[in-house]
C-alpha cells in the first residue's frame, strides 16, 4: 500500500481552518488522490482550537491515524494539540510574526518552517489569503504540484471574479517559492496524481443527496449540530424537484411539519441530532400508530443532555430502539460510510412507505463531518429504485371498504400493511388518530381490535424480515477465530485496523452492520468464533448488549466514549489487547 | 369538489360524546356549513385536531383527517397544506391545547401565514381533564388545582395573534349559530392564516362564562362601525377588556400567504419511479 499522507491545519475558529483544509482536499481529490478528512473543532464561532485534518493516498482511505506529515499551525496551541502526532521528518508550517514554536517541546526531528505568511498574503493583494500562501507552501513540502490547486480555488472564487481567483493563484505561488528559495531541506513527501475521478462529500451532504434522489419533497428542521447540513444541502436544490425545506420554530413542529406534509402523501422527513429526538418522541409515537411513512435522521453527536454538542459519539441506539411511550413498530438503520448515508437514505424512504412506519436514520457526527472521496459511479442514480407501497387510487380502493362504503386506512392484513389513500383521492375520506382505532381509523377501546391493531402493527416487522434483505458487510478473513463486529461509522476505522493487525500475525472477521432493526442473525458468526469483540463509540456497549441478546453469549467490548472517533491505528492496539493482556487502557473495559 | 355537498356530509357517523349542551356541537356544526358553503367535501377537507374534548372533533367529522398530540395540530396542518395545496385544510383544538402547550406553534403559524383555517374552541377551561385553568381562564377562577384562582393575567389570544402579523383574526360565538358559521366561512375565504377563536361554554366544569354570560356581554363588531382593516381600530377593540367582541376583528386582504412567497403551488405527491433524470449532476457538484 503506497504511503499515506497526513495532513492539517489548525488554528482558531473564524481563522478559514474549514475552507482552507476543504480547498487542499478538493485539490487532492480532483488530482485522483483518495482523501478523508476530519475535523476537531469546538463549539463556539470565534476563537478556541480549531483543526482540518486530512488523509490521503492513491488507494483508498477510511479513517484517521495519529501521524501528521506536514502541519499548517496559525496559533502556538495547534502545535501543542498536534504534538503527540508529529514525528521525525514532520513539517510544521507558521509565521513567525504571529505564532512561535519556541518553548515547545517537539518530537526530535520535527522541521519548522517559518513563513511569512501575512506579508506574501499581503503582496499577492490582501492579508485575507495568508491560509493560501500557507497551502502554497505545503505544496511544496509534500511535493505536489501547484496547478492542483488551481482549480480548487476557482471552485471556492470563482463566484467572486477572475481577479480574485488569479490573486489567490498568486498568494499560492508566492507560498511555494518561499519555501523553495528560502529553505535547504530535502522532504521526504511526493504527493502523486493519477487520471482518477472523484467526487468529495460528507455524511450529510450524502443524506440530503440521498433524499433528493428518493424523491423526497419535503424537508422540515431546526438548526442543531451535526446535522444542520442536511437542511442546508437540501435548501436551494429541493425546490428544482418541487420540494421545499421549512425551517420550524422548534423540532416538536419540525416532525409534526413532517408528518403532515407525509399524510399528504408527499415523501417527507426530519433530520437532528440526540436533544432533538427527545423532542420529537411523542409525535414519533404518533407517526407509528397512525402508520405514516416519515424518515427520521438522527445524526448523534456526544449525550447526554447538551453534552459536547461537536462530538462523537454513538449513544443513541437504545433511544432510537425504545424510545417513546408504549409499543410502535420502528426501523433503525445505520449507515456505516459517507456513500451508505446515500444508498441508506434511499432505502429508508421505501421502507417507510412500504411498511408505513418511521424509520430511523442513523447517522453520526463523524459521518456527518467527514468528507471521502469516491468514484462518481459510487452514487450510481440508475440504480436508485423508489416504492410507494400499497397507495390505492380512486378505482382500486373500493377493495378497501367496508359494505356500506367506507374506506379501511388501518385493514387487518395477513402482512400488516393496510392500503394508504393519499388525501384527495375521492371516496377515501377517513381519519387516523394517535388514539388506538379500528381499521376505519375511529377511535375504539374494544379489548380484540385494540389487540388486532397491535399485531397488526407488529406483523409489518415480520413481513419485512421476510421480504427484505437485512444484511451485513463483512471484511477480512471470513474463518479466522476473531471476531470484531461494529456498527456505524467505526465501520472505515476498523477495516483498516485489519491491515494493522495482520502486521502483528493477526488474523480477524469484520463484520458491520447497518441494519440495528429489524437486524441480521449473527448467531452463526458468533459461534463459529472464538472471540468476538464488539466495537462501538459509547460506554454501555449498547450494540453489545443486542448482540448477547440475540446469540445468548457474552461478547468482548471495545468502548469509546471521549469525543473523538476510533482511529484506525488506535483500534488495532485496542483488539490486541482484549486479545492478549488484560486491558490497561482505560478506555477498554473487559 | 362536488356543488351538491350538504354540510351533514362532513358528519361521522360516532355519535359525539361532548356533554349535552357544550359549546363544542355548535362549534362543529359551523365549521361543516362553513365547509359546504365555500365548495369543499369531504375528500378535498383536511381537518387536523388536538388533543381535548374540542379535539374530538376530528372523530366527529367525516373528511380526510389527523387527531395529533396535545397542542401540536397547527404545524400538522402547515405541513399538509404545503405539501398539497389542492386541499382545504382546517385546524381545531381547544384554548389549552392550542395557547398553553401550543403556544409557541400558535405564535409561529400566524406568522408563517399559510393558507388554512384554525379554529380553536375555548371554553376557558381543560375540559378533558376535568375542569383544570387554562390560559383563557380569569385570574380568580377557582379550580381544583388553582383554589384560589391562577393569579395571572389571562392570555389574549387575538391580541398574540395581532402582534404575531395575523393577517386575519376573528372571534365567535358557537352558540350563535349563523355568525359564527359566517365568520368561520371567511376565515375560510381568507388567503392566509384564518384565525377563529371561538366562544365554546363548558356546561360542566366553568360556570362562569356561561351562555348566558357571552349573550349578555357579547358585542358583534358587524353592528358597530369597525373597519377590520384598520389596525389601529383593530388593535383598540382587541385590548378592550371591559367587553367580548365577535366578528372580524381584524383582514389583511393584501399579506402574501407563506406558499405565495415560497412559490408553493403544486401538490409534492408524484414522484418518478427512480432517481430524477439529472441526478447525477447532484453527484458531479462534488467534484
Ligand atoms: C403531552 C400531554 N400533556 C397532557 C395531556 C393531558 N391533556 C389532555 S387534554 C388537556 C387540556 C385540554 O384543554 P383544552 O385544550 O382547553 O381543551 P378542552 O378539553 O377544554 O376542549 C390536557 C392537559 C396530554 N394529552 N398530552
Ligand atoms: S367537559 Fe366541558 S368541554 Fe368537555 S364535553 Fe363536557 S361540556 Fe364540553
Amino acid at each position: 500500500m503506497p504511503a499515506d499522507f497526513n495532513w492539517a491545519i489548525g488554528g482558531e475558529a473564524g481563522d478559514g481552518i474549514d475552507s482552507t483544509g476543504k480547498i487542499f482536499a478538493q485539490a487532492l481529490s480532483r488530482a485522483g488522490r483518495h482523501v478523508f478528512t476530519s475535523k476537531d473543532f469546538a463549539s463556539r464561532i470565534r476563537g478556541g482550537y480549531t483543526a482540518y485534518k486530512i488523509r490521503t493516498s492513491v488507494d483508498q482511505v477510511q479513517s484517521v491515524v495519529d501521524r501528521l506529515d506536514v502541519l499548517i499551525a496559525l496559533t502556538p496551541r495547534t502545535v501543542e494539540e498536534n504534538r503527540d502526532e508529529l514525528h521525525d521528518g514532520s513539517v510544521v508550517i507558521y509565521d513567525g510574526s504571529r505564532t512561535t514554536m519556541q518553548g515547545l517541546d517537539l518530537p526530535e526531528g520535527v522541521v519548522g518552517l517559518d513563513v511569512p505568511l501575512n506579508e506574501l498574503a499581503e503582496e499577492a493583494g490582501g492579508a485575507i489569503m495568508r491560509n493560501v500562501v500557507a497551502l502554497g507552501a505545503a505544496c511544496e513540502v509534500s511535493g505536489f504540484p501547484i496547478e492542483n490547486l488551481d482549480s480548487a480555488l476557482q471552485k471556492r472564487f470563482g463566484d467572486k471574479g477572475t481577479s480574485i481567483v488569479e490573486n489567490n493563484e498568486q498568494a499560492a505561488r508566492l507560498g511555494r517559492d518561499y519555501v523553495g528559495e528560502e529553505f535547504d531541506h530535502e522532504f521526504d513527501y511526493e504527493l502523486e496524481t493519477t487520471d482518477a475521478d472523484y467526487v468529495l462529500l460528507n455524511g450529510d451532504e450524502a443524506i440530503g443527496m440521498g433524499a433528493l434522489a428518493a424523491g423526497c419533497r419535503f424537508y422540515a428542521g431546526y438548526p442543531i449540530t451535526p446535522a444542520t447540513a442536511v437542511m442546508e444541502y437540501l435548501t436551494g436544490r429541493i425546490e428544482k424537484y418541487g420540494g421545499h425545506v421549512v425551517q420550524a420554530e422548534d423540532e416538536l413542529a419540525a416532525i409534526n411539519l413532517a408528518l403532515g406534509a407525509a399524510r399528504a402523501g408527499a415523501r417527507s422527513m426530519t433530520a437532528t441530532s440526540g436533544p432533538g429526538i427527545d423532542l420529537m418522541a411523542e409525535t414519533f409515537g404518533l407517526v407509528a400508530t397512525s402508520e405514516t411513512p416519515l424518515v427520521i435522521a438522527n445524526v448523534m453527536r456526544s449525550g447526554p443532555s447538551t453534552g459536547m454538542p461537536t462530538k462523537q459519539e454513538q449513544g443513541d441506539l437504545n433511544m432510537m430502539l425504545y424510545g417513546g411511550h408504549g409499543e410502535v413498530p420502528r426501523f433503525v438503520l445505520a449507515p456505516t460510510t459517507v456513500s451508505e448515508c446515500f444508498w441508506k437514505t434511499v432505502e429508508a424512504f421505501n421502507l417507510a412507505e412500504k411498511y408505513q412506519l418511521p424509520v430511523y436514520l442513523a447517522g453520526d457526527l463523524s459521518l456527518a463531518v467527514t468528507e471521502q472521496t469516491y468514484p462518481p459511479e459510487a452514487f450510481d442514480m440508475d440504480e436508485v429504485e423508489i416504492d410507494r407501497g400499497f397507495v390505492v387510487d380512486e378505482e382500486t380502493i373500493a377493495d378497501h371498504k367496508t359494505p356500506d362504503g367506507k374506506f379501511k386506512p388501518h385493514e387487518i392484513t395477513d402482512d400488516g400493511i393496510s392500503p394508504r389513500a393519499f388525501p384527495g383521492t375521492d371516496g377515501g375520506a377517513h381519519m387516523s388518530t394517535g388514539l388506538e382505532h379500528d381499521e376505519l381509523g375511529r377511535r375504539t377501546e374494544d379489548t380484540e381490535m385494540r389487540k388486532k391493531q397491535v399485531e397488526k402493527r407488529n406483523r409489518k416487522v415480520e413481513t419485512a424480515i421476510e421480504r427484505e434483505a437485512f444484511n451485513y458487510r463483512e471484511f477480512g478473513d471470513p474463518d479466522a477465530d476473531t471476531l470484531v463486529i461494529t456498527w456505524g461509522s467505526t465501520e472505515g476505522a476498523l477495516v483498516e485496523a485489519l491491515s494493522f493487525l495482520e502486521e502483528e500475525g493477526i488474523e480477524a472477521r469484520v463484520i458491520s452492520v447497518p441494519y440495528i432493526f429489524p437486524r441480521p442473525d449473527l448467531s452463526e458468526a458468533v459461534e463459529a468464533a472464538e472471540t468476538t469483540i464488539v466495537v462501538e463509540c459509547n460506554e454501555r456497549g449498547q450494540f453489545a448488549n443486542l448482540v448477547e441478546h440475540d446469540v445468548l453469549e457474552r461478547v468482548e467490548r471495545i468502548n469509546k466514549y471521549d469525543g473523538v472517533q476510533f482511529k484506525a491505528d488506535e483500534l488495532a492496539e485496542m483488539i490486541q489487547d482484549v486479545l492478549g493482556e488484560p486491558a490497561e487502557k482505560s478506555e477498554v473495559s473487559q | 369538489m362536488s356543488s351538491d355537498v350538504r354540510f351533514t356530509d362532513f358528519k361521522s357517523d360516532k355519535q359525539p360524546t361532548w356533554c349535552p349542551g357544550c359549546g363544542d356541537f355548535g362549534t362543529m356544526n359551523g365549521m361543516m356549513k362553513a365547509l359546504a358553503n365555500t365548495g369543499n367535501d369531504p375528500d378535498n377537507t383536511f381537518v387536523v385536531a388536538g388533543i381535548g374534548c374540542s379535539g374530538k372533533i376530528g372523530t366527529y367529522m367525516h373528511s380526510y383527517s389527523l387527531h395529533g398530540v396535545h397542542g401540536r395540530a397547527l404545524p400538522v396542518g402547515a405541513g399538509v397544506k404545503i405539501a398539497n395545496p389542492d386541499l382545504e385544510v382546517m385546524v381545531a383544538g381547544g384554548d389549552g391545547d392550542g395557547y398553553s402547550i401550543g403556544v409557541g406553534h400558535f405564535i409561529h403559524n400566524v406568522r408563517r401565514n399559510v393558507d388554512m383555517t384554525y379554529v380553536v374552541m375555548d371554553n376557558r377551561i381543560y375540559g378533558l381533564t376535568k375542569g383544570q385553568a387554562s390560559p383563557t381562564s380569569r385570574a380568580d377562577f377557582e379550580t381544583s388545582t388553582t383554589p384560589e384562582g391562577p393569579q395571572q393575567s389571562p392570555v389574549n389570544p387575538l391580541a398574540l395573534a395581532l402582534a404575531a402579523g395575523g393577517t386575519f383574526i376573528a372571534q365567535s360565538f358557537s352558540s350563535d349559530a349563523m355568525r359564527h358559521a359566517e365568520i368561520v366561512q371567511e376565515a375560510i375565504e381568507h388567503d392566509g392564516f384564518g384565525f377563529v377563536n371561538v366562544f365554546s361554554p363548558c356546561v360542566t366544569f366553568n360556570d362562569v362564562d356561561t351562555y348566558d354570560y357571552f349573550r349578555d356581554n357579547l358585542v358583534d363588531v358587524a353592528d358597530t362601525d369597525h373597519e377590520p382593516t384598520d389596525r389601529d381600530a383593530a388593535k383598540q377593540k382587541i385590548l378592550d377588556s371591559s367587553r367580548e367582541y365577535q366578528g372580524v376583528l381584524y383582514r389583511d386582504p393584501a399579506a402574501k400567504t407563506y406558499e405565495e412567497s415560497k412559490g408553493l403551488d403544486e401538490p409534492m405527491t408524484e414522484i418518478p419511479d427512480g432517481a430524477p433524470e439529472d441526478a447525477m449532476d447532484l453527484v458531479r457538484e462534488f467534484y
